[in-house]
């Protein structure tokens, strides 16, 4: 499987190349004889608004809290001084504790009567959470550890940041953590940015640091692995 | 530190854009999104991480999956954001339509499309934007729809008056519509602004310009299409989205 993906990267390098031998204004929508291959929509900032369209009651509760066998993880998002960023949006998706990777409808079902948001159903697992960060740059999250990867897919928005970022959040001592690819292909410090510090049973601590620096007391941060997926 | 004119930032923007020809020339590939540093853009200082992006190429990846929605998530008003309020929003109505599209060109159905925008004002309905221009009672400015098979999306709006802001003296946003879109794969995930044509706006703002590619750039502009607007109502324009998305999000025969 990953000779077939590499040998796709393979042609779509040889293709870029080709194409801007011929006619680099066209870059704008490349075209190739075998899958027409449009040029993507740029991305831009989240900006500082988007608060009272994008987060939804609810949207950080997976499970409903309090609910068995409910993981909780909380963390918050920090600058390149170390400050907490109070404007972030996370997005995460995640397997099903049962390792199904469908998702479900249902994260933001509406209330037909009021047009408000009526919550999810308390029983369908969607898999997908989206939450602010508050002012003190904290998150939370209520949910199921996932099954078959042992990482919840992170995707961040923020003012300030003109393209989102992914990555990841391994919760430590879930099975097959240990032997997942990324990990492994980490040094120890950088690896150390994508794992969940346990902190009880149940509850983990993810803080996601857009730059390394120092902190007040001259220790060392490490800048959260960001993911690119090619 | 005295805070910077618009001529200093003309002056960093014309620096990067002088950057990304030379790299061009060099044989580099287009610069599809905008660069996470950009200097011009102060509040993406301390916010962009400064090590390289980690490569993933794991056909099992969680990220070649995503989240799905469905009729429950959406209201069938929610996508008229001049009918969310008893009267109607003050402004010059306007229709948005477009398509959204993974590289191979297919269609993108069923799936969550979230706007939100400033009033005709330029005033947002956040407690944080404190631009003292009107807010409207019957705007609030945040929809979304669901995709059709096609791929389609709709949405009946006022245009949103440009803003200022306070990344340099005398800084104004483009008049622009806030964008969330999801593709079929998490690793498609985008969210953008659309910006209105002509906009005199444009050379001036670093948001927009931090996308130092003129024809990547120009795909953030909608076009106006007559045949859009609807007789004694709205004006219309489209605006196409298309979603990024790892090499094996294009292929015909992923799942
Ligand atoms: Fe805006």
């Amino acid at each position: 499987m990953t000779d077939l993906t590499t040998a796709v990267d393979a042609v779509a390098a040889d293709d870029a190349k080709a194409e801007n031998a011929e006619n680099a204004a066209k870059a704008a929508t490349a075209v190739t004889a075998a899958t027409p291959r449009l040029a993507p929509t740029p991305a831009q900032t989240v900006g500082p608004f988007f608060g009272y369209a994008l987060p939804f009651p609810g949207g950080g509760d997976l499970v409903p809290p309090g609910h068995p066998g409910a993981v909780t993880l909380h963390g918050r998002v920090l600058d390149g001084a170390g400050t907490p960023i109070p404007d972030a949006l996370l997005e995460f998706w995640q397997a099903g504790p049962d390792g199904s990777r469908l998702g479900a409808p249902g994260s933001m079902r509406r209330d037909e009567t009021t047009g408000g948001f009526a919550g999810r159903d308390g029983v369908t697992f969607t898999g997908f959470a989206r939450v602010a960060t508050d002012a003190d740059g904290r998150y939370a999250l209520r949910t199921f550890a996932p099954a078959g990867v042992p990482y919840l897919s992170v995707c961040l928005f923020a003012r300030g940041l003109l393209h989102h970022l992914f990555s990841r959040a391994y919760l430590t001592g879930e099975p097959g953590y240990a032997e997942d690819a990324l990990l492994a292909s980490l040094p120890p410090a950088r690896r150390a940015t994508l794992e969940t510090v346990r902190e009880r049973d149940g509850v983990h601590r993810f803080d996601i640091r857009l730059q390394g620096g120092e902190d007040a007391d001259g220790g060392r941060y490490e800048e959260t692995v960001f993911l690119d997926f090619a | 530190m005295t805070a910077p004119t618009q001529a200093d930032i003309d002056r960093e923007m014309r620096a990067a854009g002088d950057a990304y020809a030379g790299r061009r020339a060099a044989g580099s590939a287009p610069g599809e999104h905008p660069a996470r540093d950009y200097p011009p853009y102060r509040s993406s200082e301390l916010r962009h991480p400064r090590q390289p992006l980690t490569v993933v190429q794991d056909p099992d990846a969680m990220e070649l999956s995503g989240p799905v929605f469905g009729a429950a998530d959406v209201t069938a008003l929610d996508a008229d954001l001049t009918a969310h309020h008893i009267g109607e929003p003050l402004g010059e109505r306007i229709t948005v339509q477009g398509r959204v599209l993974d590289r191979a060109g297919r269609p993108v159905a069923g799936q969550l499309v979230e706007v939100w925008q400033a009033n005709a004002a330029g005033r947002y309905a956040h407690r944080r934007d404190r631009h003292p221009a009107p807010l409207d009672p019957n705007f609030t400015g945040a929809g979304r729809c669901l995709t059709d098979d096609q791929g389609r999306y709709a949405f009946t709006t006022v245009k949103p008056g440009p803003y200022p802001w306070r990344n340099h003296v005398n800084a104004w946003r483009p008049a622009h519509i806030h964008f969330s879109v999801f593709g079929t794969a998490f690793a498609q995930r985008v969210v953008t602004q659309m910006y209105f044509p002509g906009d005199p706006l444009f050379a001036y703002d670093p948001i927009l310009q931090s996308v130092t590619d003129e024809a990547a750039r120009g795909r953030l502009v909608a076009s106006y299409d007559h045949g859009l607007s609807v007789p004694e109502f709205s004006l219309g324009y489209r605006w196409d989205i298309v979603l990024d998305g790892p090499a094996a999000t294009w292929t015909e025969d992923t799942p």
